[in-house]
């Protein structure tokens, strides 16, 4: 097995699918030559040709609608977004053309379209970089949001999306990409879409997470077991759609539950597993489900990014309030 | 049976230039109406912005500066075109039009302050008329429209300019922006820097338009195209521009050929994407140096002026970075506060999370 970064991992998968399947497709800002502002699809032009992974102009819009038309031709575009904030632009080519066109055309087309984008606040990027847009593409019908955690998970998860015969829409944390180097075996594997992973068993409390804040509960999670308090994590891995099962067996373990997310607390993912939470299983809860997030406010600029995004001593409070609830 | 004529429009735009790259003037006719002073007021400004521009780099590998995009190159494109400007008139840039800001009024500090992350580097003073550097490729042109058409609907005689990259005439919001100015005939001029590249991508790569001026003829606006490090044509054609708008003859774009000499951000390699000799050939038409030969030889300026031009520019940005850095710092509370006028009753409980 080899050692990959997050980064690597994500190429690694690219290039696995281009080569195992000739309708795979590559395309974006600067994503050929050069490889991308972060370099993740480095090498893939030279290897595969300007056919199959190409810089596009610089049009959001007409890349996701590219992807589409592309999708009702046979084949399997990855798209780059170049930095979430620019999704907006793309909008209505993802949530709704790409996400409605197998309903629309009553099964006769699809769009199995993987809209890759970096996104993820701690590294003082330019405003409209980091933003954690999940909870809005979440809310819309017809599409899967992946948010890898580590590279074993990204190239599998990566590799099942591509796979995936409807839109997915992958979220690549910017601190994640160099962060660590882990196992990551070649060649083809996948990890299933909407299957969360407990990455920490524990009995006094769940922790439910994704993406960096994984390993920002685990840090949390580290310092209480000093303390004698027991916290599981789960990592959703996929948070549209949820795996309410492996969260619920936890509830029935645990029966005390935070839920920690980058993104500002309103409405989003964390809001969501709550009110599943509910659905399934309130009278399994001790004490009422709290959501560690980001204020409600823009992603600050870069100068109060740290204070602004939850940090392991939020995360402990939390726990230790429905503790002691 | 006659053949559909299937043409593409490839007459070719002219491209304005007054000054040669030795700095003898080649086309009187355009030459800008400047006096002595102005001369040099301008060649102040090109010179203090190049210094200004290599200690923000520096500043930027030391940490003490945040997204930076550099500039130099650019100079002609964007003193120059801030210089044909009235006081009144509205400044929409894109990330890279710093120096159009801050010669428009905005204190340097201010604009180190955005770049360190900081909330009151947006805090516009209140007869300065601009918007903050725009991260959206394109959503300023539409800005800028909508200014105009203020401008019109009040009768106000000023001028709203969008400033652009030659990848941001790909985006949508461009072609919608310049539609609306030409239907409305909108007091608007689109100011597109044609630096070569979008952050790694070639302008062959961007479009197969034979140039961006063309993609006026679709919209029905006049679309010009001028030598970008030639300061002259730059100028002229702004004041021009302008002078049609104010007249309400409607909106013009404006296509400057130009360089940046240094990477898209301090984060990129340009050696990945461009040749030693392509870079070479630039720098041989320094928009800088091409009108330093002509003030020369008008004896309005000397090498010494330069010196002492950029060590009074060294001074000040070392001067205005220290003001920036001794700003007291953003707070959560503070932030919360400035989404609402009124902040709401759960951002206000939001507030208790970091006190
Ligand atoms: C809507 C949007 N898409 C993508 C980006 C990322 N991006 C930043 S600069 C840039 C290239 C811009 O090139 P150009 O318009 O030619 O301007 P230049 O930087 O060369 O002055 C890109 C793709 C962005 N900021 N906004």
């Amino acid at each position: 097995m080899a050692q990959m970064n997050m980064k690597e991992a994500i190429r690694d998968a690219m290039r696995v699918e281009l080569n195992r399947d000739p309708n795979v497709l590559i395309f974006g800002e600067d994503v050929g030559n050069v490889g991308g502002v972060f370099r993740v699809t480095e090498g893939l032009q030279k290897e595969f040709g300007e056919d199959r992974v190409f810089d596009t102009p610089l049009a959001e819009s007409a890349i996701g609608g590219l992807a589409v038309g592309l999708g009702v031709q046979g084949f399997r575009p990855i798209a780059e977004i170049q930095f979430v904030g620019f999704i907006f632009e793309a909008l209505d080519q993802i949530v709704i053309q790409a996400a409605r066109l197998r309903w629309r055309s009553g099964g006769k087309y699809n769009a199995p379209i993987v809209f890759r984008t970096p996104f993820g606040g701690g590294v003082k990027a330019a405003e409209l970089h980091t933003d954690s847009l999940e909870g809005l593409i979440a809310q819309s019908p017809g599409i899967k949001v992946v948010i890898p955690s580590n590279p074993y998970d990204a190239k599998g998860l990566l590799i099942a999306a591509i796979r995936d015969n409807d839109p997915v829409f992958f979220m690549e944390h910017l601190n994640l990409y160099h962060a660590f180097r882990a196992e990551v075996p070649e060649g083809e594997y996948t990890v299933e879409l909407g299957k969360a992973n407990v990455v920490r068993e524990g009995s006094d409390v769940t922790i439910v997470t994704y993406g960096m804040m994984v390993h920002t509960s685990t840090k949390a999670a580290e310092q209480l077991e000093k303390e004698g308090i027991n916290v599981e994590v789960i990592d959703l891995r996929t948070v549209s759609p949820i795996d309410i099962d492996t969260i619920m067996a936890s509830v029935k373990k645990t029966n005390r539950v935070i839920v920690v997310q980058e993104a500002q607390k309103s409405a989003g993912v964390a809001a969501e597993v709550i009110a599943q939470i509910n659905e399934k299983g309130i009278l399994h809860l001790e004490a009422p489900v709290l959501r560690i997030a980001g204020p409600d406010t823009v992603f600050p600029f870069a100068q109060i990014e740290d204070t602004w995004m939850p940090n392991p001593a939020r995360i402990i409070a939390g726990v230790k309030k429905v503790l002691e609830f | 049976m006659s053949k559909v004529p299937y043409e593409v429009y490839t007459e070719d735009v002219e491209t304005l230039s007054v000054l040669s790259p030795d700095g003898e003037v080649i086309n009187k006719d355009l030459l800008p109406d400047l006096t002595d002073d102005q001369l040099k007021e301008i060649m102040y400004r090109m010179v203090f912005t190049r210094t200004w521009d290599d200690r923000a780099v520096n500043l930027g590998r030391q940490g003490r500066l945040g997204f930076y995009a550099p500039v130099s190159g650019q100079e002609a494109t964007m003193v120059g075109s801030e210089y044909a400007l009235e006081k009144s008139d509205f400044i929409c840039p894109g990330y890279r039009d710093i120096p159009q800001l801050v010669w428009h009024g905005l204190p340097l500090y201010q604009a180190f302050l955005y770049s360190r992350g900081h909330q009151h580097g947006g805090e516009i003073p209140a007869d300065v008329n601009v918007l903050m550097p725009q991260i959206i490729i394109g959503a300023q042109i539409l800005h800028a429209t909508g200014i105009a058409m203020g401008f019109k609907l009040k009768k106000e005689k000023s001028v709203a300019i969008a400033y652009t990259g030659d990848g941001g005439s790909s985006e949508g919001d461009f072609y919608e922006g310049l539609n609306f100015a030409g239907s409305f005939k909108l007091p608007v001029i689109f100011f597109v820097q044609n630096n070569g590249y979008a952050i790694t991508t070639p302008f062959a790569k961007q479009t197969a338009a034979k140039s961006i001026a063309h993609k006026a003829v679709a919209v029905g606006i006049p679309g010009i195209k001028v030598d970008g490090m030639d300061i002259f044509a730059v100028i002229r054609a702004v004041q021009d521009a302008a002078k049609r708008a104010r007249d309400g003859e409607g909106a013009t774009l404006i296509e400057a050929v130009t360089y940046r000499f240094r990477p898209h951000s301090l984060s990129d390699d340009a050696s990945k994407y461009r040749s030693k000799e392509e870079e070479g050939q630039w720098n041989e038409k320094d928009p800088i140096a091409r009108l330093a030969k002509y003030l020369e030889k008008k004896g309005l300026w000397t090498d010494e002026d330069t010196q002492r031009v950029r060590d009074e520019a060294k001074a000040t940005v070392n001067e205005q970075i220290k003001k920036a850095e001794q700003t007291a710092k953003m707070t959560i509370p503070g932030l919360i506060d400035s989404m609402f006028e009124t902040t709401p009753q759960h951002l206000e409980e939001q507030k208790a999370d970091f006190e």
